[in-house]
């Protein structure tokens, strides 16, 4: 039994670390929703901003990916 | 008259669609509560992640550097569909291009397109790197949505690699090209003075945590769809919630192929991005 409930609080926190993956989904989410309402207002305009948005998106998807970086160390690693 | 009778029918269709689903899912609850009361089954078939297994191709199980494994196939791969699409498919060099050069071409114009509007007009002399790379990222994404196949880009190593040589290269190249005036990439000059060193703080640990989020978000999208498609394929060997699951890979087969594509898209510009700090690095 001895080193079971390591191994418990390493998943335990790998499950809570890849709930921050979340805030990542409402990040992207909120990017190209508000891209979407801007393009709908300009749509002559949208065209140009595609890759500003693609950037926006790989930004705010970073920071979900560190939690699930922290879950994959806990997994595997820990 | 017509009208009338047009949205009758088109009132009956989405009933019956509606019966038709309700009844779908009634037999798909019912289905999955069956088989939850009476399977044997108690594990998957198959592991999720024995897909990213890393195997010698010739025998044995020790892996040395120098060893071919189904990674270094599967990238051999890649590099053949890159050559076979871009040097063969563009051979006959005809004014009415043929549909694999016509793909070629393609190809080169977006990401030609995409150096230019990201990393500016004196970017372009680093196209070839750029390209390079989103076209190995591309073939190796599509040939892992083969059945039986191996992505490579799955592995942290692989993007890993290939993340730190554009790290190396961007930092380098802003080193020789400014020397020290690169440090001003850390010191925003538009902000206020007192906020000028915390910003550097902050500055300076996104600029090296730049090759870490670039490696593991390509890895991690491709781990994180293959092992979604592994988990449905393990369900489909239940025959009784079989049909359903063969329809859930085939839609995210089809997501992963969109993902596939932006993947290698997202890649290439942040790329760009990073280029164009090194190239300005005066905010």
């Amino acid at each position: 039994m001895e080193g079971d409930i390591v191994q418990m609080g390493a998943y335990i926190g790998a499950g809570l670390g890849a709930t921050g993956m979340g805030g990542a989904a409402i990040g992207v989410g909120h990017v190209v929703g508000n891209f979407l309402s801007g393009a709908l207002r300009n749509p002559s305009a949208a065209a140009g901003q595609t890759a500003t948005m693609f950037i926006g998106i790989a930004f705010a998807e970073a920071l979900g990916i560190f939690s699930f970086l922290i879950s994959l160390l806990l997994m595997f690693a820990v | 008259m017509a009208d009338s009778t047009s949205t009758d029918s088109a009132q009956n269709a989405g009933g019956s669609n509606r019966i038709l689903a309700w009844v779908l899912f009634g037999a798909a609850a019912v289905l999955l509560v069956y088989a939850a009361l009476t399977g044997k089954q108690t594990e998957l078939a198959f592991h999720p992640m024995d897909q990213f297994i890393v195997k010698p191709l010739f025998g044995g199980d020790t892996i040395n550097w120098y060893t071919p494994t189904n990674v270094t196939l599967w990238m051999g791969f890649a590099v053949v569909c890159v050559f076979l699409l871009l040097v063969l498919g563009t051979r006959g060099r005809a004014i009415v291009p043929s549909r694999v050069q016509s793909i070629a071409e393609l190809a080169y114009g977006f990401v030609y397109r995409m150096v230019e509007d990201v990393a500016g007009k004196d970017g372009v002399k680093y196209f070839p790197y750029i390209m390079t790379l989103f076209m190995f990222i591309v073939f190796s994404n599509s040939l892992g949505l083969l059945p039986m196949s191996y992505t490579t880009t799955s592995q942290i190593a692989v993007t890993a690699v290939l993340a730190m040589a554009v790290f190396l290269t961007v930092t380098i190249l802003g080193f020789v090209l400014h020397g020290v005036g690169f440090l001003k990439l850390f010191w925003i000059s538009a902000a206020p003075l007192p906020l000028r060193p915390i910003l550097a703080l902050i500055e300076v640990i996104s600029y090296f945590v730049r090759p870490v989020s670039h490696s593991i978000r390509l890895a991690g999208n491709m781990m994180a769809g293959h092992a979604v498609v592994k988990v449905f394929a393990a369900f489909a060997a239940v025959a009784l919630i079989s049909p359903l699951s063969i329809l859930a890979i085939t839609a995210i087969l089809a997501l992963e192929t969109l993902v596939a594509f932006i993947q290698a898209y997202v890649f290439a510009i942040l790329t760009c991005v990073y280029l164009r700090d090194a190239l300005h690095p005066h905010h």
